[in-house]
């Protein structure tokens, strides 16, 4: 050391050192100064930043959809409800072998290559701690199958899923609508917030116009992931709120009688029954209709194909979607708005010689009977439904009075039942006619509207709503379904508000008359149009039958069915309410290219007003023998077809579905 | 009875060279540690038991490497030296491969990390160097000792280990300030680094350190790849907030979002379940034991011990700094373990190893 010490200052660089190392030290007491001046913006002044992100991290809102509300009819029968769907799912992390496994599933549930390399890719893409679907509506079979082998099948579970049925199949189809998977349309005008694990939406009927009454609140349960997705704790939960029960008006033995009468006929059609009282709904048949069944799970490409592509257009409901002229069906009303106009009293008599011919033309418009009626009153025109008394009084108001006087009765307008997508119908003007064609309003297009031709269109709907007024002498309830809501199993049903629409005021109340002897008459006069359907009622009633042209013929031919396509057929129509005093149904029924009303239309509406007022015991009977041996039950329904039943029938009048009124 | 006296003589004398002040902070913060790693390792008894090992391995070569006296460490120096170099070459030429970089050397019965000997290796002889020069340095001198630095680091960084690089440079170039280098060359040489540092970026580094870089400039570029250590670290950080969570109950590291918490990144737990107050604490336990290991050197008796346990002192902080700036975000990803309380053995022993050279330069009785 001692040779090193000349050329060392040993006490110097001890100085030297000992600077440095203070400098060291204080540089040390910076630099950790510094982290934590960075962990202070982290943890306190960014603190509840980090915090969201931390917890957006870990914490999952795993929602619970609500169970939506059931539909029942007015007799508490299930018209579309829940039935729980099982579910075969796989987690891919639980799964050892999974190859092997899925391959033993196959074999147990019988899927095709093009499915199982579905799956396959599902579970590739998917997150391997997410469940998989496998397979959806498990049969019992398979159920049991898999459950006796469930200890070979880590992994893989079986799951409960609420899934939206219609017992009733078509029945009442159009009316209930049905349910579809969400798309991206709906996406757009619902709260994405109260439709978190909601898969399915209201689409069409009922189900779209109620949806928020039916899809009730979704909860959601807050649970604990890792990195990886796995769920770890449950941190928090709000349960579901399940919708709204509804109860409709509809009377479903009405509805399911008029389907099967409209089958019967063999000819497309609607029946619309209203309880004039109220406006309630009792039956809104459509022939042909479609399953709503299909639609929920998706349909298929092909049952799409077939019901959209089907001339019969099973798709749209001809009961409040259809428009047809109204024919004679509307005569009633038309005396009442000539009465009411003044430029008629009802005991002039106008002389029908077999047609009419606008003063100063030779075009002649002829009546239905060639010979003429001879000199008429308004009811007998009424009932004997002469079109030459009509062509006249139409000419007299002519259009614009013509239309404003019908529009009272809900004509040209809709009715604003509870159903989405309904027609408005037709009440033409003369200023209609001048935007949509151009062309001026000609007198002889008055005369065409006079007996429900022409541009005048309507709904079936419609039709039954304005019988339910005249039945009523202008009292004007809106047409709906909803009846009363159920907020939860263990409540009252709370009832549906009643709408009534203005009222009809006749100058003089007498008028009414006029159109209710006349209607009474067609069913139960001599020389009423309708008399044979008429004939052997219980009750007193009225009626009018319509027979729609479809085809213009020409001025020199004359109409012969045998000569003309089916299509170009005319329509029979029929309306009706019953009993004559207080009136518990107002009717409205068309059958498409069937011919004459009364032919077709009325016969079949007399059916449903017996079923309706009397109870079809004859036919309950013969229901009773055919089922002695399947059930034990009050048997209120009406089926005639034996294998219908046996699909329908069970369901109707099961006891389970039966509304247990409140009070 | 005279045999049990020699044996507690042994062990007085064994143990007298140790610094109970550095030694007792050093077992606090590495009982610290045990707690937070319980929680990081989620809750593993066996992650627990091996770093228990690591620990008793390392307290034993700190008490031997403790009695080792600065005449004896001079001599050696240059041999360790010079042994960890032509290791370093070794590994570059067959080393094999671990973790995709050449860090270890594979002697059939024992793998080691030759690079981790030059954490010691270089300060060593950069003191070494020193001793026998006239202090300030000369700057023929400073070119030698640069050199002495710049290889061994160079091998390291080829290998490539930035971390350890980083650390046995830091080690040598603390040195290298210690002996007194005039500020001049400091604040030229840093003013020199920032300028060089672009070039640095394109030509000297590799496409996963440039991609680290990058990374820590901008996190979210990348938030699931290289940016999600960094994202996830400082939201495990942030969310502690003053408090922190409590023990065991860091949603990030529990819930398994922070990754390496056991290693690389332990501070993050530390930070979300202890919160501020807990890392200030931390923070100055470290503290404490700069400025212990500062204080021995300010009281070396002689150059060689000066700025041996000067520059090992300062290699320590350096660990701290890269650690914890890398976890909160402030400094890019570089592979440096939070000392002493991080899983793992390797920079255990060497930093007790460290701690050992420390206390036995202070003293003046040897056993050896």
């Amino acid at each position: 050391m001692a040779r090193k010490l000349n050329i060392k200052d040993e006490r110097n660089e001890i100085q030297l050192f000992r600077s440095r190392a203070i400098i060291a030290g204080l540089l040390v007491t910076i630099a950790l100064m510094g982290i934590v001046g960075r962990l202070f913006s982290l943890q306190v002044s960014q603190h509840a930043h980090y915090v969201q992100l931390s917890r957006e991290n870990y914490q999952k809102r795993i929602p619970i959809p609500p169970v939506r509300g059931e539909i029942f009819d007015r007799n508490g029968v299930l018209l579309a409800g829940n039935h729980i769907e099982y579910v075969l799912s796989v987690v891919r992390d639980k799964v050892d072998d999974l190859d092997y496994k899925l391959d033993q599933i196959r074999l147990m549930m019988s899927l095709s290559d093009k499915e199982m390399r579905k799956i396959r890719n599902k579970i590739r893409v998917n997150n391997r701690y997410q469940p998989v679907i496998i397979k959806s509506n498990l049969t019992e079979q398979e159920i049991a199958i898999f459950s006796s082998n469930r200890p070979r099948f880590a992994g893989f579970e079986i799951n409960l899923q609420m899934e939206r049925y219609y017992p009733l199949g078509e029945i009442a189809g159009h009316v209930l609508g049905y349910v579809g998977r969400i798309d991206k349309r709906d996406l757009e005008r619902i709260d994405k917030s109260e439709y978190k694990g909601t898969t399915h939406i209201g689409k069409a009927g009922l189900e779209k116009t109620y949806e928020m009454l039916l899809h009730g609140k979704s909860g959601y349960q807050l649970v604990e992931v890792d990195s990886h997705g796995k769920q770890k704790n449950m941190l928090d939960q709000k349960p579901p709120v399940a919708g709204n029960d509804l109860y409709l008006s509809l009377d479903i033995n009405l509805q399911i009688k008029a389907e099967r009468e409209l089958k019967a006929l063999e000819h497309n059609g609607a029946v619309v029954a209203i309880d004039p009282n109220n406006g309630e709904v009792l039956a809104m048949a459509s022939v042909p209709s479609y399953d709503p069944n299909l639609f929920v799970n998706g349909i298929s490409h092909r049952d799409y194909s077939l019901l959209r592509d089907n001339p019969d257009r099973p798709l749209y409901s001809r009961a409040f979607q259809g428009i047809y002229p109204p024919g004679s069906t509307i005569k009633p009303m038309v005396a009442i708005a000539g009465l009411e106009a003044g430029v008629t009293d009802s005991q002039r008599s106008v002389y029908g010689k077999g047609y009419f011919s606008i003063p100063g033309s030779k075009h002649r418009y002829r009546c239905w009977k060639k010979s003429g009626h001879g000199h008429i009153s308004m009811k007998r025109a009424i009932y004997q439904s002469c079109d030459v008394y009509f062509y006249d009084l139409a000419y007299r108001m002519g259009v614009d009075r013509f239309s404003t006087e019908l529009s009272k009765f809900g004509f040209g307008k809709k009715t604003g039942i509870d159903l989405p997508h309904e027609k408005t119908g037709l009440m033409p003007t003369a200023a209609w006619k001048e935007k949509r064609f151009g062309r001026p309003w000609y007198p002889g297009d008055t005369v065409n509207i006079g007996i429900g031709q022409g541009f005048w269109n309507v709904t079936p709907l419609q039709l039954a709503h304005a019988v339910g007024i005249v039945s009523m002498r202008g009292k004007n309830p809106r047409p709906h379904l909803l009846q009363g809501v159920r907020k939860s199993k263990d409540k009252p049903i709370e009832p549906a508000p009643v709408q009534l629409l203005p009222p009809v005021v006749l100058s003089n109340d007498s008028y009414w008359d006029v159109a209710i002897d006349g209607m009474h008459h067609v069913v139960q006069g001599a020389g009423g149009t309708a008399r044979r359907a008429g004939a052997g009622a219980a009750y007193q009633f009225a009626g009018k039958t319509g027979t729609a042209q479809v085809f213009g013929i020409a001025q020199n031919k004359s109409y012969h069915a045998s000569r003309l396509k089916k299509k170009l057929h005319d329509h029979s129509l029929f309306v009706s309410f019953a009993p004559l005093h207080k009136p518990k149904i107002a009717l409205a029924v068309i059958a498409e290219n069937a011919g004459g009303g009364s032919k077709v239309a009325a016969p079949l509406a007399r059916k449903i007003l017996d079923a309706y007022l009397l109870g079809d015991t004859e036919q309950s009977d013969k229901n009773k023998k055919k089922s002695k041996n399947s059930h034990k039950r009050k048997n209120k329904n009406k089926h005639k077809d034996g294998k219908k039943r046996k699909k329908h029938g069970k369901k109707v009048s099961n006891k389970k579905y039966k509304r247990k009124r409140s009070r | 009875m005279v045999e049990d006296n020699q044996i507690t003589d042994f062990l007085q004398r064994l143990f007298a060279d140790i610094d109970y002040v550095l030694f007792f902070t050093v077992l606090l913060l590495i009982s610290l540690g045990f707690f937070v790693l319980y929680s990081a390792s989620g809750e593993d008894f066996v992650m627990m038991k091996r770093q228990a090992i690591h620990v008793f391995v390392a307290l034993s070569v700190m008490l031997v490497v403790s009695q080792l006296s600065s005449k004896l460490l001079q001599s050696w120096a240059i041999w360790i030296y010079l042994g960890g170099v032509l290791v370093l070459v070794l590994v570059l030429v067959m080393g094999t491969v671990g973790k995709g970089a050449q860090r270890w050397l594979d002697l059939g019965f024992f793998r080691f990390q030759p690079s981790e000997i030059m954490k010691l290796g270089v300060p060593l002889m950069v003191a070494r160097y020193f001793s026998e020069k006239s202090l300030p340095p000369r700057f023929i001198d400073i070119f030698w000792s640069l050199l002495i630095v710049m290889v061994p680091a160079l091998l390291i960084a080829k290998q490539p280990d930035l971390g350890t690089a980083l650390l046995v440079a830091s080690a040598g170039l603390f040195g290298i300030y210690f002996s007194g280098i005039s500020w001049k060359w400091i604040i030229g040489s840093l003013l020199s680094l920032v300028v060089a540092a672009p070039l640095l970026f394109h030509y000297g580094m590799h496409d996963y350190q440039r991609q680290r870089v990058l990374t820590f400039l901008d996190p979210t570029s990348d938030p699931y790849g290289s940016g999600y250590h960094i994202i996830q670290s400082t939201i495990a950080i942030g969310s502690g907030g003053i408090d922190g969570k409590g023990w065991l109950r860091g949603d990030q590291s529990r819930l398994d979002f922070l990754p390496e918490r056991h290693t690389d990144f332990i501070f993050a737990v530390f930070g979300e379940e202890f919160g501020l107050t807990g890392a200030i604490l931390l923070l100055s336990l470290y503290l404490f034991i700069i400025y212990r290991g500062l204080y021995l050197a300010f009281n070396g008796s002689d150059t060689f011990s000066r700025l041996l346990s000067g520059s090992l002192a300062m290699t320590f902080f350096v660990y701290l700094i890269v650690n914890t700036g890398m976890v909160s975000g402030v400094l890019p990803v570089v592979g440096v373990p939070l000392p002493l309380v991080s899983y793992g053995g390797t920079s255990m022993v060497t930093l007790m190893a460290a701690f050992g050279l420390m206390m036995g330069l202070r003293s003046k009785r040897r056993l050896y």
